[in-house]
């Protein structure tokens, strides 16, 4: 087998150094009682060649573009990843490489973390980003602990229009806690409705989601400005961060903690894993931040160089006192964000986002025009909610066969939302892509 | 005179992103507008990001440059104890980044995602297999988020016999995240310590286990490189009261094949993908923790579940007793594409021959280092060995000052200060893809390191000297933090 080095002789040679007569002789401390009986069964070990004729198999069962057209987000984006990224990003030493706890040997990623930091804190308008967290559920799961340590109050107001998984998935965390979460609901406009937040005290946190789940672009202003003078910490999550290089982000709107998904940003969807937590704080929270962060520093020589700080918080030394149990992080997806936003740019990323949103807005216009009701007015990015008349399966079903995906249905989410989809345009979407699915659809 | 492979060469500075580039460069070929612009809402635009503009050479020269300043598995021998730093095979990169699984939205019907549902279906089998447990879940992101899933498993089962318990017995040799994750379900961990074998004795789990306990948490093999030798014992002790054991199987590559942990008595088993099942550790990440559990527990395992039903694979959500969801979605699937192609092209006999490879390669690193450095415990290991700076400090050096100078001889320290029940702990997990010739070198580095020690002590309090930086002020880093550019 092609990962095994040793030769019989070499298995020979050890063994006498060992001062035992063969391999199997080396488990004598494993009682007999704790051993498995007969051999694992397992399927026959395939070649390297036979290997990638099974797994080919298996993806031509699969529903992906270019093959199909899927008007899908809710959470999963597609997004043109440039092949420069991918080729950076496959350099062994980044891939093959460990957490950088000895600074002197990886530099490499240590500079390219610090710089994602950098850069996410700058997308987020806020001033510290940590190097990452698994994915957009899980960090706005940490942010509400977090905020919880802070404020040692035990109550979080969250949006309905949070995504429903995040949502599902932070009520997991909470579970075994005291904590607990107050719903908002929402508005006909496709925002939150901040009105109870009034009668609710002692919250520890609000947190809404901007875009929110319907694609809506929520009243982040109105929360801060309530929140700010509160001990209510102020949390927005997010599921398309591109869409900051548009809108005004969190940081600017009075966000204490701005969370999400970064998949968006470079990072293939890859049937919802790996993905990339960003999470970012202002720096008088930082000592209660969960996950690793990269400090700037010097080394003997006076040369800068970058290393892991703040570890006091961390599991490794703080153990049950920690303010997370994270350990392993993202850095792999964190560095391919890095890659992306900075092959983008400053002027990119702009013209990027406002494509974005000019081609949904395309469609909105588009099926407006057929006669399609878009429910909530309130502005988008790149996706949005459109009410279908009853029977609509039915089309959706003869378009799935046609390989158009027409978006995601909501009732099961939202059973007030019978015949409601959510429908999501990239830059990966053509005119004529849409020009067909509004034919298709009349 | 041995030539060993750390050198100096010609590697390249480079600056921060932003101390780069110049406004207007861009290094993303824009898509092509093929739409009309249309009216904003001017109160919720912004002004972008303040990223530096750059072109794409830029980018490349910049990442290229960056990562030839990294020690990587790919670059040399990498012997993280506990970390199992094993080669990282390349045909599972090439499956994972198949168009058909990477570009896959997580929330396609099930008629139109069965290959992708199929391998997590097998997968789950394959390490039901493995582990000798009776049902899994991947869901869980990493190591950590497993044993958080673990936690959330013995809260569930304890809430469901209307004994909800307070307390979990945790050995001091246990990895931070074991504790640090009974603390988010509640649990007070309770320390136990390991015997002068540097095992966990039956007696002392006895004395503290009782009906406030939820159970144990329990690294078998150890973080000393041991096997529990009276872990059966011990879970009988535990199971008496009702109480459950979770299995931290991060050392999983010493005991494929060998050891079954459902016959031990093992209730929950989070396994490490990026360790035992090669996917690669890129830096930190990202990884999976699936868990594996026993019978009784599965009906409150994480949802969705794939499951088979008239030969079509489902996600299934009708599990009434289950913890949820962990995950936006259903994990690292592209962590677990790797880990699936790696059981698939090594098969039950290679699996077997992974642990007891790794089991020789760590004994024989042992056998030839122990007159030169103080073994923790003189007795056969697993896939890794615990030294410590005892025999060293006479020269004042210390642990960290003898991995330091490894670097400079090629090689990606050790892990070092870990467990804490070793003072000065030098922990080798040589891991079996490492030939002979290589371990006899690194072997070679550390005697003639220890004899350093004795004749310049200098060489190793001031290395590493040819790595791009020297030692780096790391007090300084934490008082005054600088944490973005």
């Amino acid at each position: 087998m092609r990962y095994f080095p040793h030769t019989p002789e070499d298995i020979t040679a050890m063994l006498k150094t060992v001062g035992v007569s063969s391999l199997e002789a080396l488990f004598g401390t494993i009682p007999a009682d704790c051993r498995r009986k007969g051999e694992l069964n397992l399927p026959q070990a395939l070649t390297e060649w036979e290997l990638n004729h099974h797994i080919d198999e298996l993806c031509g069962s699969m529903a992906v573009s270019p093959e199909y057209k899927v008007f899908m987000g809710a959470g999963s984006y597609e997004h043109y990843i440039p092949v420069s990224l991918n080729h950076l990003l496959s350099r062994s030493e980044f891939v093959t490489s460990y957490t950088p706890y000895q600074p002197e040997m990886s530099q490499g990623t240590l500079q390219a973390i610090f710089e994602y930091q950098t850069l996410t804190a700058r997308l987020l308008g806020m001033e510290v980003a940590n190097a990452s967290q698994y994915d957009g559920a899980s960090a706005l799961a940490e942010a509400a602990l977090m905020a919880v340590r802070i404020s040692r109050r035990k109550k979080v107001a969250v949006s309905r229009l949070v995504h429903p998984h995040y949502r599902r998935v932070l009520a997991t965390y909470l579970t075994p806690t005291e904590y607990e979460i107050l719903e908002l609901p929402y508005l006909p406009d496709g925002t939150t409705d901040l009105s109870s937040l009034d009668d609710m005290d002692e919250l520890a946190a609000v947190i809404v989601q901007s875009p929110n789940f319907f694609g809506c672009i929520e009243n982040l202003k109105t929360i801060g400005d309530k929140t700010r003078s509160e001990k209510t910490l102020f949390i927005v999550g997010f599921s398309e961060p591109l869409a900051y290089g548009m809108y005004k982000n969190p940081g600017s709107q009075g966000a204490d903690i701005a969370c999400g998904e970064g998949q968006s940003l470079g990072i293939p969807r890859s049937f919802g894993g790996p993905g990339l937590g960003m999470f970012t704080t202002l720096m008088k929270y930082v000592r209660n931040m969960p996950g690793r962060l990269v400090g700037q520093t010097t080394d003997v020589d006076g040369e800068r160089g970058f290393v892991l700080t703040l570890a006091t918080r961390e599991q490794h030394i703080r153990r049950e006192k920690a303010t997370s149990n994270i350990c392993t992080n993202h850095s792999l997806c964190a560095l391919a964000s890095a890659i992306y936003m900075s092959s983008l740019g400053g002027s990119g990323i702009k013209t990027l986002a406002r494509l974005n949103y000019d081609k949904s807005e395309y469609l909105k216009g588009a099926l407006r025009q057929a006669g399609f009701s878009i429910p909530f007015k309130q502005a988008t990015f790149n996706e949005f909610v459109v009410q279908f008349k009853d029977g609509f399966d039915k089309t959706y079903e003869r378009l799935t066969a046609e390989k158009i995906i027409a978006g995601l249905p909501l009732e099961c989410y939202y059973p007030e939302l019978a015949n409601h989809y959510l429908l999501c345009v990239t830059e990966t979407i053509s005119k004529q892509d849409m020009d067909i699915l509004v034919k298709k659809l009349k | 005179m041995k030539e060993f492979p750390g050198t100096t060469g010609l590697i390249l500075n480079e600056p921060l992103l932003w101390q780069k580039g110049k406004k207007g460069r861009c290094g993303f070929s824009m898509p092509r507008r093929d739409v009309e612009l249309f009216p904003v809402d001017e109160d919720l635009v912004g002004d972008g990001p303040d990223f530096p503009d750059l072109s794409e050479i830029d980018v490349v020269r910049h990442y290229t440059r960056l990562s030839q300043w990294n020690f990587a598995v790919d670059s040399g021998l990498y012997p993280l104890g506990s970390c199992t730093m094993k080669y990282n095979p390349k045909t599972n990169e090439r499956q994972a980044s198949r168009p058909g699984f990477a570009a896959a939205h997580p929330m396609l019907h099930p008629d139109l995602c069965q290959g992708i549902l199929r391998l997590i279906y097998d997968l789950e089998r394959f390490l039901v297999e493995i582990t000798g447990m009776d049902a899994a879940s991947l869901q869980p992101a990493a190591g950590a988020h497993g044993e958080l899933a673990g936690m959330l498993l013995f809260y569930a089962y304890h809430q469901s016999k209307g004994n909800p318990r307070s307390k979990i017995i945790v050995p001091d040799t246990a990895h931070g995240t074991n504790p640090a994750s009974a603390a988010l379900c509640g649990y007070q961990p309770v320390a136990i310590k390991s015997n002068a074998k540097g095992i966990l004795a039956p007696e002392d789990v006895a004395a503290v286990m009782d009906e406030e306990t939820a159970g144990i948490m329990v690294t078998n093999p150890n973080t000393l490189g041991l096997f529990e030798e009276n872990i059966k014992k011990i879970a009988e002790i535990v199971h008496a009261k009702d109480g459950l054991v979770y299995g931290d199987g991060a050392n999983m590559n010493a005991v494929m094949g060998i050891a079954d942990m459902g016959v031990i008595g093992i209730d929950v088993l989070h396994l490490n993908l990026h360790k035992t099942f090669s996917t690669p550790h890129g830096g930190g990440g990202p990884g999976a923790g699936p868990v594996c559990v026993l019978n009784h527990l599965e009906p409150f395992l994480p949802v969705p579940r794939v499951i088979l039903e008239n030969g079509r694979y489902l996600l299934a959500e009708n599990f009434p007793k289950s913890i949820g969801k962990l995950h936006a979605f259903n994990g690292n699937v592209g962590v677990l594409v790797r880990a699936y192609s790696y059981i698939m092209s090594l098969g039950a006999e290679n699996l077997k021959k992974v642990s007891q490879l790794a089991v020789l390669n760590a004994n024989y690193v042992k056998e030839q280092l122990k007159d030169t450095f103080e073994l923790a415990y003189d007795r056969p290991c697993m896939h890794e060995c615990v030294f410590s700076d005892k025999l060293q400090q006479a020269n004042k050096v210390t642990t960290l000052d003898i991995v330091k100078r490894l670097m400079d001889y090629g090689f990606h320290p050790p892990t070092i200060y870990f467990p804490l029940v070793v003072p000065g702990a030098i922990m080798i997990e040589p891991t079996e893809t490492e030939s002979k010739e290589d371990i006899d070198t690194f072997i070679q580095s550390l005697k003639a390191i220890s004899k350093e020690a004795d004749d310049s002590p200098q060489l190793l309090t001031e290395a590493p000297t040819k790595c791009r930086r020297r030692r780096l002020d790391e007090t300084s880093a934490a008082r005054k933090p600088c944490l973005t550019g």
